[in-house]
């Protein structure tokens, strides 16, 4: 199934002259049109121009605007950091590590966040409005990758007038996001946070998503992509992948912990393939809620940003090679954090960078954190690596020049 | 914060204002922050236990976990000013090779060993017929993580041995004075550590 036209060639995502995206209506915070005066190069060789980025900011710009912060979102997640989800109505996915007071403290710095291109929150995606046709791209949007991710990112910096990103901060494809910012823009860059992530897509990695996709294109709804244009939706499949997923971002310790074995509403089994067991029923919970807010061609788009991750294959072969742009040590200073039970994206691979940016003396701390969560552990309320990130930002903004805290209030 | 261990201030003595540094076995950073804050020194450290390593980066000190022997071959030669490992050569597998990498990646090392060879030592040793437990070797020959023991003066001839310099020396008493300048058969003796700095011959 190819999703996007093999040879180079324009892609036409004009911009709406005036007026909203249909998505617009229902989702709060801010969104611009970037690329309309010169359209952007995919890595595909194709160019798009005119796409919508959907973005959230908390805090303020200062001065000289050296307090910036962009903070890079998983897979599944979204430009709502720390506010209610216009969807869910649960908290912001990284409520814990920032806000006022928090590691990464609004009071001081001015935070960033977007939705990913190709996502469906607001920034311009499959499910999107193709003006040319007047009807959704589906397939027919171009495949992005993590580096044209980052593209956009670094086109709405800009907008917003900021020349130099006090930080870049994301954990897993968020933290594959810091990597190519502080490779692609390393002057753009002063610190770069990231975590629980690799710098290349494993092969288990990809099979994973593999199985994430096939399930989605197995679902009869999904009608080969057209599934918003035949008025169906593929959730049975989106379901599965998000299930199939979701025990990988996890860890045995911590999914024992929670159920064991334990029987969900029942004395004993049933002898049939009901959800007996509480693993089985929360599995299914987390399908059935993540199609209400996630478009199942933006899952099939993202998770194949993520397979062609790979940082060192752009820089010729070698990892140590994307840290030295022009034969000279990146100027970033480097926090890599990983957690022990993380077997999605092991301590191993944040060591391999680690590993690579000693080769060429670049400033970098890393610490992995001991803990049974999986690799959900950066989403939660992990003490220490809170302290780890405050501790990192307030040594940077100290050798950045950024006045000490003043809680303003 | 700036109280640091005796020989962590003969070592930061050593050290040039505004100079690259890289501490091997930095612990919880003390000497790091020491030097931040006083030298005006670029520093990273290497630190093995967790507890350490954050520490170390929740007060804004660049370390990553990791393990010296396997570590510090990933570093380009010449990377640093000065490579240090304070009170940390004799837990290591293989010393010989660490110096020799000490000294490829950093133009300086400087090293703080215990002397095997203090009079204390020896006399433990001759007369109650037992390892030596002293204050600075202050474990038990089973649980110690201590597992190659010097001399100050099987140092001296390792350097020698292996192309390695040593430009200054300090040797220091129990309570961290010190009482010689330069390494000798009567330092061998009552030293109960020694301060080195090194570098590479010919470099």
């Amino acid at each position: 199934m190819s999703a996007s036209p093999t040879a180079p060639q324009p892609f036409p995502i004009t911009p709406a002259p005036d007026g909203p995206a249909p998505n617009d209506q229902v989702m709060p915070g801010q969104r611009v049109r970037l690329a309309v005066e010169r359209p952007m190069r995919l890595d595909s060789g194709i160019e798009i121009g005119g796409f919508q980025i959907a973005y959230q900011t908390y805090g303020r710009l200062n001065a000289d605007k050296s307090n910036a912060i962009f903070i890079c979102h998983a897979l599944t997640g979204d430009h709502f950091v720390v506010e209610k989800h216009p969807v869910t109505g649960k908290p912001g996915w990284w409520e814990m590590l920032v806000g006022p007071g928090k590691p990464v403290d609004t009071d001081r710095y001015f935070v960033i966040c977007s939705n990913v291109l190709g996502g469906c929150l607001g920034s311009t995606g499959p499910k999107d409005i193709d003006p040319a046709t007047g009807q959704p791209y589906g397939l027919s949007f171009p495949v992005v990758t993590i580096g044209d991710m980052v593209r956009a990112q670094k086109l709405l910096v800009e907008h917003l007038g900021i020349e130099k990103l006090f930080c870049v901060i994301g954990g897993s494809m968020g933290g594959m996001q810091v990597l190519q910012w502080a490779v692609a823009y390393p002057e753009s860059v002063f610190a770069a946070v990231p975590i629980a992530t690799a710098a290349r897509h494993s092969a288990q990695n990809i099979a994973f998503h593999e199985v994430g996709r096939q399930a989605i294109m197995a679902d009869p709804e999904w009608r080969g992509g057209n599934y918003l244009l035949e008025g169906t939706r593929p959730e049975a499949g989106l379901a599965v992948a998000r299930m199939a997923a979701h025990i990988t971002y996890l860890s045995e310790a911590a999914l024992h912990r929670k159920f064991g074995r334990n029987l969900q509403d029942r004395k004993s089994i049933t002898y049939g393939f009901d959800a007996d067991f509480q693993v089985e029923s929360y599995l299914r919970y987390q399908g059935a809620a993540f199609v209400e807010r996630f478009d199942a061609n933006s899952y099939l788009y993202i998770t194949r940003a993520m397979d062609y991750f790979d940082l060192a294959a752009d820089a010729g072969g070698s990892l140590a090679n994307a840290f030295r742009p022009g034969g000279k040590t990146t100027p970033v200073r480097f926090c890599l954090a990983s957690f022990s039970s993380d077997w999605l994206f092991p301590t191993s691979e944040s060591r391999a960078i680690v590993h690579a940016l000693n080769a060429v003396a670049a400033n970098v701390s890393f610490v992995e954190i001991e803990t049974d969560k999986g690799h959900d552990a950066f989403l939660l309320d992990e003490p220490e690596f809170h302290q780890v990130i405050h501790g990192f930002l307030e040594g940077c903004a100290e050798h950045r020049g950024l006045s000490v805290r003043r809680r303003a209030r | 914060m700036l109280d640091i261990r005796d020989d962590l201030k003969l070592i930061a003595e050593m050290v040039e204002p505004n100079s690259r540094v890289l501490d091997v076995g930095c612990g919880d950073g003390a000497l790091l922050d020491y030097l931040a804050h006083t030298k005006n020194v670029d520093g990273r450290g290497i630190e093995l236990s967790m507890d350490g390593v954050r520490q170390c980066v929740a007060h804004g000190l660049s370390v990553i976990q990791g393990d010296a022997e396997t570590d510090l071959k990933d570093y380009p030669a010449d990377a640093f000013d000065y490579v240090i490992l304070g009170q940390t050569l004799q837990a290591m597998r293989q010393p010989r090779d660490v110096l020799g990498m000490m000294c490829r990646i950093g133009r300086r090392a400087i090293v703080s060993v215990p002397n095997f060879g203090y009079w204390r030592v020896r006399t433990q040793l001759l007369l109650t017929g037992r390892m030596p437990v002293t204050e600075k070797l202050g474990y038990q020959w089973w649980e110690t993580p201590n597992i190659h023991f010097c001399t100050l003066r099987d140092f001296v001839v390792l350097t020698e041995e292996i192309g390695i310099t040593i430009e200054q020396s300090r040797i220091i008493d129990r309570a961290g004075r010190v009482i010689s300048r330069a390494h000798s058969g009567f330092a061998n003796l009552l030293g109960e550590q020694g301060v080195f700095l090194l570098k590479r011959d010919g470099s």
